[in-house]
């Protein structure tokens, strides 16, 4: 479904993403795992084409690197910022109908069903985005996201601050999103979340790919995690 | 006295709400862009040519009707081919943009349709007394004016607060990247607001026209007094702008209306003043006279005293 070729990109003249490759298949959970500064991030933005790539990124066979973010997100990509970005002044249901696609009525999702599946946010419709809990934002984040019905979806950093109990809900709402056929590019930290619903993992080091796996492979690899993902 | 009252009420009415149909397109603009665009009041001219060039061969209601269109196309195109291309150059280059397209348009103004004024009528079909009041006549068509500037409010609030193209605009002003990462072609929407925005200034110059004289210096006129209002109502706010228009509106209607004088107010104060003394002009001046001086006047208090407007959001 999308498939990254020798991926570079820079901050000024910081080479942030030096040559990176990796790929994500129909339905698939992917993570993408690595200390903080390492490019991550910025590898997520490349791809959404808020940070300029150079190199190949390749979305449902159509070359996708240098179209505008809303051209790739209207492709079907998904993305869900690390700040959240919650709109503060609209209410959570207009956040929700803000990432309504006109040419997608039918889609996986509806605004009723992310009610009924997160009763906190159907109680809380009418109020402004802006005084949500930083659980409720992220919920409300990634489901703005999923109104627009996309085929993968790339989540940045979704437990970040997040109450355990959060972190929990966070991880079911992302193994419903895979069962309903829609493919994870998550980005995270964290290693027991990336380790419980990943197909496969990708580790990142220096802007540069470091190590590819299965998350049982992953545990394996002791001095991979003591050299790239332990603190 | 009463019919005074009533009467600078209703053309205070009449002169706020144009000026709102001025300001807010000016508001959206700035909300969206952040650039004051100098050459709006230009659009409201262009409106007024607009619809006086298509009245000569359709009527008056076919230059209500297209003037506008012309105008939103022209503002969206400026927008389009012009500012989103200085705009990478920062706010003062789109400053200087917008400040030339204003003497543009008043050269191709003059270019196309002379210097003199133009005898731009009001349609026959309101020609007539609304009604009569203390023996005076409210003319027909200032009551058309009210009609549509209030239905203009109404729409376009309702279109920024409870439509979904409203939404989509609100969060673009704040979150352009995300709104783009959620499938909205942002670039198109700021188009559409300029169209939108400049298109206002043009229904405005298409019913001012009749009344406050089609010519060429019609824009500057207006044009720093809506500049007033947007500071007045609070740079970026829709509700500020419409509070600022009606109370220039009315603040100038009553003022013109009024015959009170500083020797009035000296001799309320029990104060004599000199024929002789060298300020004498001062003391005879009246109301009527400095009305024009009014809303600077009054922007200068506002930004002494709330330097964020009435409704202002700029610290935010």
């Amino acid at each position: 479904m999308l498939e990254v070729s020798d991926l570079h990109a820079y901050y000024g003249k910081s080479h942030i993403l030096q040559g990176i490759t990796f790929n994500v298949q129909e339905g698939e959970i992917v993570s993408l795992l690595g200390r903080n500064g390492v490019g991550r991030s910025t590898t997520v933005k490349a791809i959404m084409g808020e940070v300029l790539p150079q190199g190949s990124i390749r979305f449902k066979n159509q070359e996708i690197g240098g179209k505008k973010s809303f051209e790739i997100a209207n492709l079907g990509l998904g993305y869900v910022p690390e700040n959240r970005d919650i709109f503060p002044t609209l209410t959570a249901r207009q956040n929700l109908q803000l990432g309504m696609k006109s040419s997608k009525a039918n889609g996986r999702w509806s605004v009723e069903e992310i009610f009924s599946m997160f009763p906190n946010l159907a109680d809380r419709a009418e109020i402004d985005g802006g005084v949500l809990s930083g659980g409720e934002q992220q919920m409300l984040c990634m489901c703005r996201t999923l109104m627009g019905d996309p085929d993968m979806i790339m989540i940045d950093e979704p437990t970040e601050g997040l109450a355990p109990k959060i972190v929990e809900q966070v991880a079911n709402l992302l193994q419903e999103i895979a069962n309903r056929g829609v493919a994870i590019l998550l980005v995270e930290q964290k290693l027991n979340i990336a380790l419980n619903i990943s197909h496969r993992l990708y580790v990142m080091g220096h802007g540069q790919m470091v190590y590819e796996g299965t998350p049982a492979s992953l545990m394996q690899a002791d001095e991979v995690r003591a050299e790239w993902l332990e603190v | 006295m009463l019919e005074v009252f009533i009467f600078a009420t209703l053309n205070g009415l009449v002169t706020g709400l144009l000026l709102f149909m001025l300001a807010s397109g000016l508001t959206l603009i700035f909300s969206m862009m952040g650039v004051l665009n100098f050459a709006h009041a230009s659009f409201y001219m262009l409106g007024a040519y607009f619809a006086y060039s298509i009245s000569l061969y359709l009527g008056f209601w076919a230059g209500l009707i297209f003037a506008p269109l012309i105008v939103g196309v022209l503002g969206a195109l400026v927008e389009r081919y012009g500012l989103r291309r200085v705009h990478q150059s920062g706010h003062v280059a789109e400053l200087v943009f917008t400040f030339g397209m204003a003497f543009l348009i008043e050269e191709a103004v003059q270019f196309f349709w002379g210097p003199d004024t133009k005898n731009y009528q009001s349609p026959d079909l309101l020609d007539f007394p609304l009604f009569t009041l203390f023996g005076q006549e409210f003319p027909a068509y200032r009551g058309f004016m009210i009609g549509i500037s209030i239905s203009i409010f109404i729409g376009l609030y309702y279109l920024l607060t409870r439509s979904r193209v409203g939404i989509i605009i609100q969060a673009a002003i704040t979150h352009p990247h995300t709104v783009a990462n959620l499938g909205h072609n942002v670039p198109f929407i700021f188009m559409g607001v300029f169209g939108v925005g400049t298109a206002l200034a043009g229904i405005a110059g298409v019913i001012a026209g009749p009344i406050l004289t089609t010519f060429p210096g019609m824009a500057v006129v207006l044009g720093s007094i809506v500049f007033v209002i947007v500071v007045i109502g609070g740079l970026g706010s829709l509700v500020g702008a419409f509070i600022a228009s009606l109370l220039i509106g009315l603040l100038q209607s009553y003022a013109i209306a009024s015959d009170v004088g500083v020797q009035d107010l000296l001799n309320v104060l029990g104060l004599e003043f000199d024929r002789n003394h060298p300020l004498t002009d001062l003391w005879t001046l009246t109301l009527p006279q400095v009305a024009p001086i009014l809303p600077f006047l009054l922007l200068v208090l506002v930004l002494i005293f709330r330097p964020t407007g009435l409704m202002g959001k700029r610290e935010q």
